[in-house]
């Protein structure tokens, strides 16, 4: 019932090793970073805040509505939580939620998790506050400022982590980009709908009930413009580097060649003991055999084991 | 209804159950990251890693029939890796006529696209056994153990403890927007109103509980005021990670270790 709406949480083994390891590194810079801002800005009342407001979101992606003929539309969160607690208390809080996902409900991989953190947290983040900030701006603190600049922000979150999420696993070799980005792109341009519709009804909502929560025509809180142009960069790179990687696969798999270093890293390996051979295992067929093998007497072993153990303890009550 | 049947924990008396969660995070770290870095096609490395995971379910106690049943959640994702088998050039193992185009599908490509579902389904496979043999707060504890700030593991408890507090509470918005409008019990029915209509309803309930959320918290912060809370978050002292602590984690990522060498010898 927790589970993700949105096809997004990569799983463990989509993503090569050294992309997933990059994207953890790049998360967890920007999240240390998060941290440190929102400990100096909110102050103590930061904790219980914040925690609470991540259980909201992760409640809040059991909503659903029907849309047609048994699918429904969610809510992913990432734009609300920005609009709401501004940028760099949202990449915690949706950290928090796509973390204990990982954790506790499996959606999403662990070792994949950098790549989650950096699609939903700091990405549909990023990009959020952007939209939202631009379009604000540009109504100039009237009414349809909030609800446009929510509705386009929830979209474009969606949309562009969508991208991103694509141009991972076109990078880690595991989906050609030129099927994964209009795959990814085209079916979160929909769900984005349905995001930008709980947001804006819930912004309609709160503007109703407690207008003092949008923070209008207050001032941006500070260090919001870095992730302004943060927002703004990525999605332009990523609105650009996504088609451009569609029409030419060919380019990535070139990066993924010039990543070749692993592969030479692995040769002297290979010097070290050429022509080695198990012995007695020389045939790539006959190792599988014994593995399977030994698999089996180990899986037998430890289930007899258990059920020894078992009855010896029954046997002493 | 109360939601608590969502906490994976599975309460039980095995070792694993026993084990310190410190050792249990990292080696499941490690076991995720072994099954990463396995090559493609290293089938043997793959069968000694189902049967090592396979083990340790039947020791867990949890049985294998749930632990399966519960791991092919990540399986719709296996679609977006599905192309490689068309993809990847190799030696051609059949051909899809498809309008103007062929597709041929390679052996190389699709011992790519096994390897890849496989990799997945071991690691969701470690993952599961780890949530369901550990008690959150126990996690809670391994996770400062190996790093984490602290500010984050706080906010993770929090999440956590008020996670079935909230979800309790959309249950009860979404019980009564059933009560009071258009619930279709049947897919071939047309539900109430149009989609932006019922769109802007769930809206309204996410605010809702939003708002709910947000006065639920400054509830909480004056509580925790009245028990001493001076916005430093403190911990109970970790217990001590003992020399048989070491040792298990050692022989643990040595055996990984040497699953993952005889993968990148042979099959690298």
């Amino acid at each position: 019932m927790l589970y993700s709406p949105a096809p997004m949480h990569i799983p463990d083994g989509f993503l090569s090793t050294l992309v997933a390891v990059v994207l953890w590194i790049l998360s967890a810079g920007v999240i240390a970073y998060a941290l440190r801002r929102v400990g100096n800005d909110l102050g103590e009342r930061q904790v219980p805040l914040m925690g609470v407001l991540a259980a909201a979101i992760f409640a809040g992606q059991m909503l659903n509505f029907t849309v047609a003929g048994g699918t429904s539309g969610h809510l992913l969160g990432a734009a609300l939580a920005a609009i709401l607690l501004g940028p760099w208390a949202a990449i915690i809080v949706m950290t928090t939620v796509v973390s204990i996902q990982a954790l506790i409900f499996q959606d999403g991989g662990l070792l994949a998790l950098g790549g989650n953190l950096f699609n939903m947290a700091v990405i549909g983040v990023a990009v959020a506050y952007f939209v939202y900030v631009s379009v604000q701006k540009a109504a100039r603190g009237q009414r349809w400022g909030v609800f446009v600049g929510g509705f386009a922000a929830a979209w474009m979150s969606i949309v562009i982590a969508a991208l991103a999420c694509a141009l991972e696993l076109a990078f880690s070799g595991t989906s050609p980009a030129n099927v994964a980005v209009p795959a990814m792109g085209g079916i979160h341009m929909l769900i984005g709908v349905g995001e930008g519709l709980i947001t804006l009804g819930a912004l309609a909502f709160l503007y109703a009930a407690r207008r003092d929560l949008l923070h209008i025509g207050e001032a941006a809180p500070k260090g919001g413009r870095v992730v302004w142009v943060g927002g703004l960069v990525i999605a332009l790179l990523l609105a650009v580097l996504s088609p451009l990687a569609s029409a030419h696969p060919d380019g990535l798999e070139w990066v993924a060649e010039q990543q070749g270093f692993l592969e030479a890293a692995r040769e002297p390996l290979y010097s070290i003991i050429p022509d080695y051979v198990f012995p007695g295992i020389s045939n790539e067929a006959l190792a599988t055999i014994a593995a399977g093998i030994l698999g089996t007497l180990l899986v037998f072993g430890v289930a007899l084991g258990v059920a020894y153990l078992r009855r010896r303890q029954t046997a002493d009550r | 209804m109360h939601i608590h049947f969502l906490d994976p924990y599975r309460a039980g008396n095995s070792p694993l159950h026993a084990a310190d969660a410190r050792l249990k995070f990292v080696l499941t770290l490690a076991f995720i990251l072994t099954a990463s870095l396995t090559p493609p096609a290293a089938w043997p490395v793959y069968i000694l890693l189902l049967a090592l995971i396979l083990s340790i379910e039947i020791l867990s106690g949890l049985g294998v029939g749930p632990v399966l049943k519960r791991s092919l959640l990540a399986l719709p994702f296996v679609l977006a890796a599905l192309p490689l088998v068309f993809t990847v050039e190799g030696q051609a193992l059949f051909s899809l006529p498809l309008g103007a185009w062929t597709l041929t599908a390679s052996v190389e490509g699709l011992a790519r696209f096994v390897s890849v579902a496989l990799k997945s389904w071991l690691s969701v496979q470690a993952a599961i056994v780890l949530a369901a043999c550990t008690p959150f707060p126990e996690l809670l504890q391994a996770m400062r153990a190996v790093g984490l700030p602290r500010l984050l593991v706080a906010m993770f408890g929090l999440t956590w403890r008020y996670l079935f507090v909230l979800a309790d509470e959309a249950l009860r918005l979404m019980r009564a927007r059933a009560a009071r409008s258009g619930a279709v019990s049947s897919t071939s029915l047309k539900a109430g109103g149009n989609v932006a209509w019922r769109a802007g309803v769930t809206g309204g309930m996410a605010g809702s509980l939003f708002l709910r959320a947000f006065e639920r918290s400054d509830r909480i912060y004056v509580a925790m005021l009245s028990r001493g809370y001076d916005g430093e978050v403190r911990a109970l002292p970790l217990p001590a990670f003992t020399a048989a602590h070491w040792l298990t984690l050692t022989a643990g990522l040595a055996l990984l270790a040497l699953l993952l060498g005889f993968g990148l010898l042979f099959w690298g």
